[in-house]
């Protein structure tokens, strides 16, 4: 009975032991079949999406191309950038490694500040940096003291560097980091340490100098940590940019047109020792920038004038040298402005971040006579030798139209009305000629058009007529008002760099020149086509600028430097700002010194050289300068004197 | 007296299932390899304490099996009440280790009670259905207490919350219930009862154990976050290949894309580095144990020894098949660790002293042992 009962039990349980270990085979079968499909079968689709996670894919940015001036000197390049970096996990303590650091380079307390915050915020293996741009001393002694600093490293990384500094700013423009917006899915302006251009041939250009990057393999782990980098192909420097600017020329032009000398003070005047006392600033009636005090050789206190200049070959255009007063140091955007510096920049009233020499529109004053003379000879309603008595102003209608020089010029004939900037010969050639003849020759001389340089920014200018006002003011058009355009004044508007062209066409016999600031290697000089303008017409013109110079009446006549050989013509023009109001010529108060900075006239000048053969030009605009030929035309002689030392177009 | 009991020692050393033993070593020796290079090739942390708790263990299957089956038969429910203690011990005084109590910390090791209850379980259901003919069997009434010792155990241990452990503790109970002759059709009826009463049961889930399952049952939803444990773990596996990437070569491992792979993981490192060759190879050879349980329970007479052989072979099979089969994404990533090769001291002694109880069966197939003789009698 006990016999069978075991029996029984152990029967029962042998046949399921039999049932389990079958189920069990199965089970085990089901995980071999399994670990066959995911390796066998599915074992593609696994190897790449273990590459995937092995490797990541890092942009290498490429090297930015340069710019360089028309004999190879660069403008902007790319210098290596050593920067001290501190890796948390390996630094031991982070204070006490900061501290030491901090007694061999100088680290600010703002800086230290974001450094700690960082390294909370960051994983501990990502380096962060400490301080940028050493210098090779601090390089060295931070190299030698590595094994005292745990965690510490430096660094190199490229960054723009412009040696001119804001010399040559307007040209160059600048680069700064990507901003959201311009983010426009190239995964290359994602990279944090990635500049574009922003301004100037930067941003003209970016794209030629920007470069192909490439695509470098990374091995990472899960946290992200690099393990490994793999060679790298493919990588293409940006193009170089090759410019017809002369950069001794275009040093000298922004030095000496920053100087100017109507606002130069001598150390003792009170104003200037209450400036100085005062944290170097000047009251804002002379100087309302917040920029500080110079204290030049001649201990003479010197503010960077506001203004613009262009130097440019009448023949085949080349832009050798343009400046625009006063700049600002392209290199701090490179590391971020700090908000303060950006708002000063933009607070400024003479706007330093404005290229005025292509941007800025100014009505362009007396030197623009030239143009309404040969408007003038051309229609034929005017004879060079007609001679008009200039009593100091001309009435037209109910409105008296005053000459710049009080009591008049007395009998002037063309030549003389140039050379003395008489305005009421103007006004009596304006009043046969017409708004439309005039504005017909001032197109043709480039007025009222981008003359397309190749940067960002240009004005146009404004060449007014009738049909202008009408659709733009809604008023008709007075004679009046052809009377204050035939003087330059008005609505009348153009750029410094307008100025320059139109002054280049006067002198290179009529053709039309466009201003160019690429040089491209074996290009051939292009002289423009002819404005098919009459040759005695333009030597009729032309006699007049050399007379403004040159003659006993020349309004610019005492700018001569009598011991230099140099020799040149031109033509000044002083801009009414503010209207002489009639109380105003009653009191005597129109004498510039006695106005306000802002209210003062601005100076311009145009001019040539030499003066047999010209091949120069120039223009200069000095905001608020006062008179032309007082203030604007000693600069326009200084930068031809140097043209011409210099003589650029050899080259 | 002495010297009749020291040859009898002698004749159950002789009797020791060398076999047996050289496929637990074989797989400590592959835990050992494995451990080696998820440091990066280096013996410490884990390799080194490894083969240190390997020799520990060693020494416990031939204490195990050195002990009289019979007195083991009488010390069943003793241990199994300890255990209990032990666990209940957790809830008042456990760690909070890896987001659950499980740990009693007794400072030279961290003890997980609910791993040896796997053991201690089946010696007490053994125990329970030894004394149990196929009529008794048959009748519900003889199941309630078994029923409950099994019960008592996953409760508690679902409470740290360990649901891979509970899981496994209710699975080797319900295989010794099915090797004592439990008609098949209670299961039946069990497996529809839990079915209906899932939704009852998830309400009582943490949420984590719930996103667990979700995640097991579609993995896609959520490849960073929980799933992406597994979805790692299949890419080590299939980019492994046929023949792997080479010993220290398993880039997902090395390079931390997979988790745990010291421990619950590290089937999934072997056959990233050794491919399918070595996946199987790991599998066949714990075929080969399971086999050699199976095969042993066979020529062993008492209903006791079958029982506790095979609810030990089934643990074993329980822990491999639940391993391999959740880093193969079969099974839900439950924290089940692969018997003599993961790193972790209970886990590797309980899976040891489970081969003591086989041996020790083995050592002891001759014996005959009464329905009646385990108790007081």
């Amino acid at each position: 009975m006990k016999n069978k009962r075991d029996q029984k039990i152990k029967e029962l349980i042998t046949r399921r032991t039999l049932i389990l270990a079958g189920g069990k085979l199965t089970l085990f079968s089901i995980l071999a079949g399994r670990l066959y499909y995911l390796q066998v079968i599915d074992s593609d689709k696994y190897k790449t999406l273990s590459e995937n996670n092995q490797f990541n894919v890092e942009l290498l940015p490429p090297i930015r191309g340069r710019i360089l001036d028309r004999q190879g000197v660069p403008l902007a390049l790319n210098k290596d950038n050593f920067r001290v970096e501190i890796i948390p996990e390996r630094a031991k303590n982070i204070g006490n490694t900061l501290d030491k650091l901090g007694k061999i380079i100088e680290i600010d307390r703002s800086n230290l500040k974001r450094v700690l915050s960082e390294i909370k915020l960051k994983r501990s293996f990502v380096p962060i940096p400490v301080v940028d741009n050493l210098t090779w001393e601090e390089v060295s002694s931070v190299a030698i003291n590595t094994p005292y600093l745990p965690g510490i490293r430096v660094d190199v990384g490229r960054s723009r560097s412009y040696p001119f500094k804001e010399n040559a700013v307007h040209i160059t423009g600048y680069v700064a980091a990507v901003s959201h917006n311009e983010q426009m899915g190239d995964p290359l302006l994602e990279l944090p340490d990635f500049r574009v251009g922003k301004s100037g041939i930067e941003k003209a250009f970016d794209k030629n100098m920007r470069g192909v990057g490439t695509q470098q393999q990374v091995e990472v782990n899960a946290f992200g940590r690099v393990v490994r980098r793999l060679p790298s192909e493919g990588r293409k420097t940006g193009d170089d940019v090759k410019l017809t600017i002369d950069m001794r020329l275009q040093t000298f032009l922004n030095q000496r047109l920053s100087e100017g000398n109507s606002l130069s003070m001598s150390v003792d005047d009170p104003r200037v020792i209450a400036a100085l006392r005062d944290g170097q600033r000047l009251p804002p009636e002379i100087h309302p920038t917040t920029g500080s005090v110079n204290i030049n050789k001649s201990n003479k206190i010197t503010i960077p004038e506001s203004g613009a200049a262009v130097v440019m070959d009448a023949f085949n255009g080349d832009i050798l040298a343009m400046t625009s007063t006063p700049g600002f140091d392209p290199n701090q955007f490179n590391d971020g402005l700090t908000a303060k510096d950006w708002e000063r920049l933009l607070a400024n009233p003479r706007s330093p971040m404005t290229n005025k020499a292509i941007a800025g529109q100014y009505s362009p004053g007396s030197t623009f006579k030239m143009v309404v003379c040969l408007a003038a000879l051309e229609a034929g309603v005017w004879n060079e030798q007609k001679r008009i008595n200039c009593p100091g102003y001309l009435d037209l209608g109910d409105s008296r139209f005053h000459c710049w020089k009080q009591h008049g010029h007395g009998w002037v004939d063309m030549v003389g009305a140039i050379e003395q900037s008489c305005d009421v010969y103007l006004y009596e050639v304006a009043k046969k000629l017409g708004i439309e003849r005039i504005g017909n020759m001032a197109r043709r001389f480039g007025f009222g058009e981008k003359l397309n340089i190749e940067l960002p920014g240009e004005s146009k200018g404004l060449v007014p007529t009738e049909k202008w006002k009408r659709s733009t003011l809604g008023k008709s058009w007075h004679q009046g008002e052809t009377l204050i355009t035939s003087i330059g004044q008005g609505f009348i508007l153009c750029t410094p760099l307008q100025m320059a062209v139109m002054t280049a066409r006067l002198i290179n016999g009529g053709r039309a020149v466009k201003p160019k600031l690429l040089k491209l290697e074996g290009e051939r000089n292009q002289f423009g086509p002819s404005l098919k303008l009459n040759p005695g017409h333009l030597k009729i013109v032309m006699e007049g600028m050399n007379r403004v110079t040159n003659g006993s009446q020349g309004t610019a006549r005492k700018v001569q430097n009598p011991s230099s050989k140099f020799n040149f013509g031109g033509k000044s023009g002083s801009v009414q700002v503010k209207r002489i109001s009639l109380n105003d010529r009653l009191t005597g108060k129109i004498k510039n010194e006695d106005r306000p900075w802002k209210e003062r006239d601005h100076a311009m000048f145009v001019a040539y050289a030499p003066i047999k053969s010209p091949r120069y030009v120039t223009s200069v605009v000095v905001e608020h300068g006062g008179g032309g030929s007082t203030m604007a035309a000693p600069i326009a002689r200084d930068i031809l004197e140097q043209t011409m030392r210099l003589d650029p177009s050899r080259f | 007296m002495k010297e009749e009991r020291s040859s009898a020692l002698g004749s159950k050393i002789k009797q020791l299932n060398f076999g047996l033993l050289l496929l637990v070593t074989i797989m400590c020796g592959i835990g050992v390899a494995m451990l080696y290079s998820a440091a990066n090739g280096n013996m410490t942390p884990w390799a080194e304490r490894h083969i240190q708790r390997y020799l520990v263990g060693l020494i416990l299957i031939i204490v195990i099996a050195l002990i009289d089956l019979r007195f083991l038969l009488r010390c069943a429910y003793l241990l199994y009440a300890l255990n209990l203690i032990l666990l209940i011990a957790v809830e008042l005084i456990g760690d909070i280790g890896m987001g659950a109590q499980r740990w009693i910390d007794l400072h030279f090791i961290k003890l997980q009670p609910s791993e040896f209850m796997k053991i201690v379980l089946v010696i007490a259901l053994a125990r329970y259905f030894h004394g149990r003919t196929v009529e008794e069997v048959v009748r519900p009434i003889y199941l309630l207490i078994p029923i409950l010792m099994v019960l008592g155990p996953v409760i508690l241990v679902m409470r740290q919350p360990d649901l891979g452990t509970a899981g496994m503790i209710l699975l080797g109970g319900g295989i010794i219930f099915f090797l004592a002759g439990v008609k098949i059709w209670k299961f039946v009826t069990l497996i529809i009862i839990a079915v209906i009463s899932i939704p009852i049961a998830w309400q009582f889930l943490l949420d984590y154990q719930k996103r667990r399952i979700l995640i097991f049952l579609n993995p896609e939803i959520d490849p960073l976050g929980a799933g992406y444990h597994l979805f790692q773990s299949k890419i080590a596996l299939g980019s492994g290949g046929l023949f792997g990437k080479g010993f220290l070569n398993g880039s997902q491992s090395h390079l931390n894309f997979l988790p745990e792979k010291q421990t619950d993981f590290v089937f999934t490192m072997l056959a990233e580095e050794f491919g399918l060759m070595g996946g199987l190879t790991v599998i066949i050879l714990f075929m080969g144990i399971i086999s050699y349980g199976y095969i042993i329970s066979f020529f062993i007479q008492s209903q006791f020894g079958r029982l506790l052989t095979l609810g030990m072979t089934a643990t074993i099979f329980l822990y491999v098949f639940i391993n391999i089969g959740m880093v193969m994404g079969i099974v839900p990533i439950v924290g089940v660790p692969l018997p003599f090769v993961s790193y972790g001291g209970t886990a590797l002694l309980a899976s040891m002293s489970a081969i003591g109880f086989i041996i020790n069966c083995y050592v002891h197939r001759n014996l005959k042992i009464s329905r009646f003789s385990a108790g007081l009698d």
